[in-house]
């Protein structure tokens, strides 16, 4: 990171009672990083609702290229369905809500999938992933990880310095939600398009056929939402003010008292 | 100041002009090249019109992925079809003989074919499969008659842009533009798995539109109608679906 220039909140330029601690922000994130953030917040969560209002209409699971009521599932979620002609146990079928869910899911797909092009092109382009993405050599030695994943394991609060630069274990889960798990799934939800999969059908096949690749989509939504909870939990756990205030509005005050 | 600020203004003046005059000619463009589907006004049209626009311009002429023989279900899933009613048993009790198949609008020679007829069409067959929008999917054999074979049967005009396809159940009526209506997979089925197709899968006659999900596969196919805009069938919106809130592109 380079050296954030400080300058002085404006709004507290009253006379009348100068305060005894001036409370400086710096720089913390960038804009393009702040509305790629948000963009991909309201994006994933439209994906999310309506992905389950998706799935709610056939709650079971199957490998293979094909799968249906008179087929043997891979495994079954035991909950209601919107549809009466799944055997769910359940003796009644939850309303229908596929038809906005659909067009929502692809609408904000594509929202998801060009602000994520602009974020990539941004972080390869202007050094975001080499300068705050990319841990230091020195802090993947097998020691360095331990007292990383050992400070994680036992709630240690984290340090100042963990409010200018993201931690090891930060950066690596960053990078993979990135540049993994986001690819797959993008990737498996292409795979259920019966005009992508006729345009590339190898990229089925790899992934066991579309069946398979409706499983795979499922788990790596499973993944992301944990993502999601342990980012929200980390969140409140450094501080829920000072780090949503960095993400918002770019700046983080300092915890230093100056006076 | 003010000329900065004045310049600022001519600057991002231009710059507003240019870009709704670029998305504006993007638009044009789109519609001439057939890229806007006409459910593209409803809530979340924008991006199903992206969805439409990007397949037609990159995947335009692909194939339906085909499976060998082995891979047919054994044990297809036939959707529940709400009750057909007398009219269809009298057909179905005499073995759909009297069934036929109704081609009009913006054709050089509209004709109205028996099954018979259809059936001694040059045939085509393909093993793919059927994807439901649930998320449930089977694959089966399926054999009839390419649609773009009965289109220059009847002489379909060239400035058509869509075929109306309506079932016998009047409830379910679906339209796609030329790029499906012509591709070579695209069948008026009359066979599935090696026999007649079974009513409960869509028989006497389905349309099968294997790069689509299985809502534009419309059974008991009585009428077809070419037309160069679909204005004027139903609200305007191109089929059924959109008017039950699904999307008119099942491409995905």
């Amino acid at each position: 990171m380079g050296t954030p220039a400080e300058f002085e909140m404006t709004g507290q330029t009253s006379a009348r009672e100068a305060p005894q601690v001036v409370e400086t922000l710096q720089p913390r994130h960038s804009a393009l990083v702040r509305v790629t953030h948000w963009l991909i917040t309201v994006s994933f969560l439209a994906l999310l609702v309506t992905g389950v209002e998706i799935l709610i209409s056939h709650p079971r699971f199957y490998w293979g290229e094909t799968g249906n009521v008179n087929m043997r599932p891979l495994f079954t979620l035991h909950i209601p369905s919107s549809r009466d002609t799944v055997p769910t146990g359940y003796g009644y079928v939850l309303p229908d809500q596929n038809g906005w869910s659909r067009y929502l899911h692809f609408e904000a797909a594509w929202v998801a999938v060009l602000t994520g092009l602009v974020y990539l092109a941004f972080g390869f382009f202007r050094g975001h992933f080499r300068r705050n993405l990319l841990p230091d050599r020195s802090d993947l030695s097998p020691r360095a990880l331990a007292t990383s994943i050992g400070n994680h394991l036992r709630f240690k609060r984290p340090g100042e310095e963990d409010a200018w630069s993201y931690n090891t274990l930060q950066r690596l889960t960053y990078l993979i939600v990135i540049f993994v798990l986001f690819p797959l799934i993008i990737w498996t939800g292409l795979a259920l398009s019966p005009a992508f999969e006729g345009a590339f059908p190898s990229a089925v096949s790899v992934l066991g056929g579309r069946q398979s690749a409706r499983t795979l989509h499922f788990f790596v939504t499973i993944s992301l939402v944990l993502f999601l909870l342990i980012h929200i939990f980390m969140v409140w756990f450094a501080g829920f003010r000072r780090r949503m205030r960095a993400m918002i509005t770019g700046r983080s005050g300092a915890a230093k008292e100056r006076a | 100041m003010s000329k900065i600020s004045r310049r600022k203004l001519i600057t991002t003046g231009l710059a507003a002009t240019a870009g709704v005059a670029g998305l504006g000619v993007a638009a044009k463009l789109a519609r001439r090249y057939g890229l806007i589907p006409p459910d593209s006004g409803v809530l979340y049209g924008a991006g199903e019109t992206l969805t439409y626009a990007a397949q037609r311009t990159l995947t335009r002429h692909s194939m339906a992925r085909e499976f060998s023989p082995s891979d047919i279900s054994k044990d297809p899933f036939a959707n529940e079809v709400a009750p057909l009613g007398d009219a269809f048993q009298r057909l179905q009790h005499g073995a759909f003989a009297d069934w036929r198949l109704t081609v009009d609008g913006m054709a050089a020679r509209p004709a109205s074919f028996s099954l018979a007829e259809l059936g001694s069409f040059p045939r085509s067959s393909q093993i793919t499969f059927v994807a439901c929008e649930e998320g449930w999917s089977y694959i089966a054999e399926w054999s009839g008659v390419p649609l773009s074979h009965v289109l220059d049967r009847v002489g379909a005009l060239s400035q058509v842009r869509y075929v109306v396809y309506r079932s016998f159940q009047p409830d379910w009526w679906e339209s796609i533009d030329m790029v499906d209506a012509l591709h070579p997979q695209t069948l008026l089925t009359l066979g599935m798995n090696g026999g007649e197709l079974p009513v409960r899968f869509g028989g006497p006659l389905r349309m099968r539109v294997p790069r689509q999900l299985g809502y534009k596969s419309v059974k008991y196919i009585t009428r077809l109608t070419l037309t160069d805009s679909l204005k004027h069938f139903g609200k305007g919106l191109g089929s059924a679906s959109p008017e039950g809130g699904y999307a008119w592109y099942a491409g995905i």
